[in-house]
């Protein structure tokens, strides 16, 4: 019985298989990036570059198809453009980063829309939107890996810059020089995450698996190692239980697995030892003073 | 009585609007002293142009056997992210940058270290404690602890005793005054007379030009003191380009 609900669907079918991995490495790669979102105040920043990736998958998707190579890098290029410039403009002008991103993510979703509209039509650019992750080859999976293992890896290299420049960035620029250096690393990082993220699960569920399982964790962990824990495991369960959920009752996946995460985080703010609400209105001895 | 500052015809602003104006003198190395003034007068404006976070209209800052990273810089509201999961330890550990940087391990000296300044501004056993659960004049402390860490030769300090109690105010002192035993160079923004004229031996005061500069006693007078609050009135009015440039 429970063979045949949990382990048969993976034990029978390959797609399955690969959809799991698949699913692991977006979970590995992205949720400790989607922490340091939540923690800068910036979880709306992977929705904005989310959108702003789409025109260079587009044109990437126009010059040579469902291509996942031209895709891909249309998608880094476009992204990187828009994290560049807003954060140029962010810095160098009085504009915030919030309303600069705004601007550059705007023109390039209204860019992606024109391209998609007047140039295809086609049922496959749902792909790009949706993702496929009942579709993955085996190129497909090794970028996913890739970019899942290059993530964490400059992630540990930028972790103390990082930590800094979210708490105190005027003092990160009083004693080094990393402090841009780590900014665009970090925008560079959320950029190539929703890349990777969009063949698995689509540009818009991409950014789902960055920052609901962030949220989430945010209810049981204090510690900035233990939060990024959380949200990996809390990002691994929702990927295994949306996965099965779609085979049983045929629904798309990508979406099953966001919900999954979402009802995850509906739980975490109810019941999370972290100030959940219930842990809030009950009755707690204070320390001694 | 070498300088370890000096303001060469120094004009700093905003937006062309100078906060500082041609300002000409200069901070004797090892000295401690008070920047006083009005409010608007131009002081955090100076500190933030030594750190140079600020370039300069007009004129230069010279800073002398000091390199930029020996600026230790604490602002008026340190812009700290408090509820950023981060413990007290680990804030204070972070003046140690010169030494451990982006990459290396918190050794055990580097730990003694950390002891030896939490002690020093009274956080012992504080270490665990999230730096969301402090209280401001905690925080400040913490702050200083981090200061004593960098290690600098030239301190920063821009109203510290905003919002602090006696108690803490007379503990921070104490590390101002350690300070300047070992021969480092404290500026400090101040708007307490009795305090400036307690602790502090010399006293710059400043209203958007310089005012006085000198020891505490000659340049805290009520006469400059009418001085600079009717100097920040005047040039509240409206602006007309500088005339002084041409030179």
């Amino acid at each position: 019985m429970i063979w045949d609900l949990i382990i048969a669907p993976f034990a029978d079918f390959g797609f399955m298989r690969r959809a799991l991995l698949g699913c692991i490495a977006v979970s590995v790669g992205a949720t400790p990036v989607g922490v340091f979102l939540m923690l800068r105040n910036m979880s709306l920043t992977g929705d904005a570059m989310a959108h702003a990736i789409l025109p260079g998958a587009a044109i990437g998707y126009l010059a040579s198809g469902l291509s996942l190579g031209a895709m891909t890098i249309g998608g880094l290029i476009a992204g990187m453009v828009v994290a560049l410039a807003s954060g140029f403009v962010a810095r160098v002008t009085t504009l915030r980063e919030d309303a600069s991103l705004a601007a550059f993510y705007l023109i390039s979703l209204a860019l992606g829309v024109l391209i998609v509209s007047t140039r295809g039509s086609n049922v496959d650019l749902m792909h790009v939107l949706f993702g496929t992750v009942l579709a993955l080859d085996n190129a497909a999976l090794i970028l996913l890996c890739s970019f899942a293992s290059l993530s964490v890896f400059i992630l540990a290299i930028l972790f103390r810059p990082l930590v800094l420049e979210c708490v105190d960035p005027h003092f990160l620029r009083s004693v080094s020089k990393l402090s841009a250096i780590t900014h665009f690393g970090f925008l560079a990082l959320v950029v190539m995450n929703l890349v990777g993220g969009f063949h698995a699960l689509g540009t818009l569920m991409a950014v789902g698996i960055m920052i609901l399982p962030a949220a989430a964790a945010r209810f049981w962990a204090n510690g900035i190692g233990a939060l990024i824990a959380a949200a990996a495991l809390i990002a691994l369960l929702s990927s295994f239980t949306g996965l099965l959920l779609s085979f049983h009752y045929s629904l798309p996946s990508g979406p099953a697995i966001i919900l999954v995460a979402g009802i995850v985080y509906g739980l975490s703010v109810i019941f999370g030892p972290v100030g959940g609400l219930v842990v809030q209105n009950l009755p707690r001895r204070h320390f001694e003073s | 009585m070498t300088p370890a500052l000096t303001f060469q015809n120094l004009t700093l602003g905003y937006d062309r609007y100078p906060a500082v104006h041609h300002l000409e003198t200069s901070i004797v190395s090892g000295s401690l002293t008070a920047v006083v003034g009005p409010n608007g007068a131009g002081k955090s404006t100076l500190l933030k142009g030594v750190t140079g976070a600020l370039v300069p209209l007009e004129g230069r800052i010279e800073i002398s056997g000091v390199k930029a990273e020996d600026i230790a810089y604490l602002p008026q509201q340190s812009q700290i992210d408090r509820t950023f999961p981060m413990s007290v330890i680990d804030l204070v550990a972070m003046g140690l940058w010169r030494e451990i940087g982006a990459f290396g391990q918190l050794n055990r000296k580097g730990r003694k270290l950390v002891d030896t300044a939490l002690s020093a501004v009274g956080l012992t056993g504080f270490e665990r404690r999230s730096i969301g659960s402090l209280s401001g004049g905690q925080m400040q402390r913490a702050l200083f602890a981090r200061l004593l860490l960098q290690d600098a030769n030239l301190i920063l300090l821009d109203e510290p005793f905003t919002a602090i109690d006696g108690k803490t105010m007379a503990d921070l002192l104490d590390v101002i005054k350690g300070w300047n035993d070992e021969g480092r160079t404290v500026i400090a923004v101040l708007h307490d007379d009795a305090t400036v004229r307690a602790h502090f031996p010399s006293t710059l005061m400043l209203a958007r030009e310089l005012v006085a500069h000198g020891a505490t006693d000659t340049v805290l007078t009520s006469e400059n003191q009418f001085r600079a609050r009717q100097m920040c009135e005047a040039c509240a009015s409206t602006p007309h380009i500088c005339g002084k440039d041409a030179s």
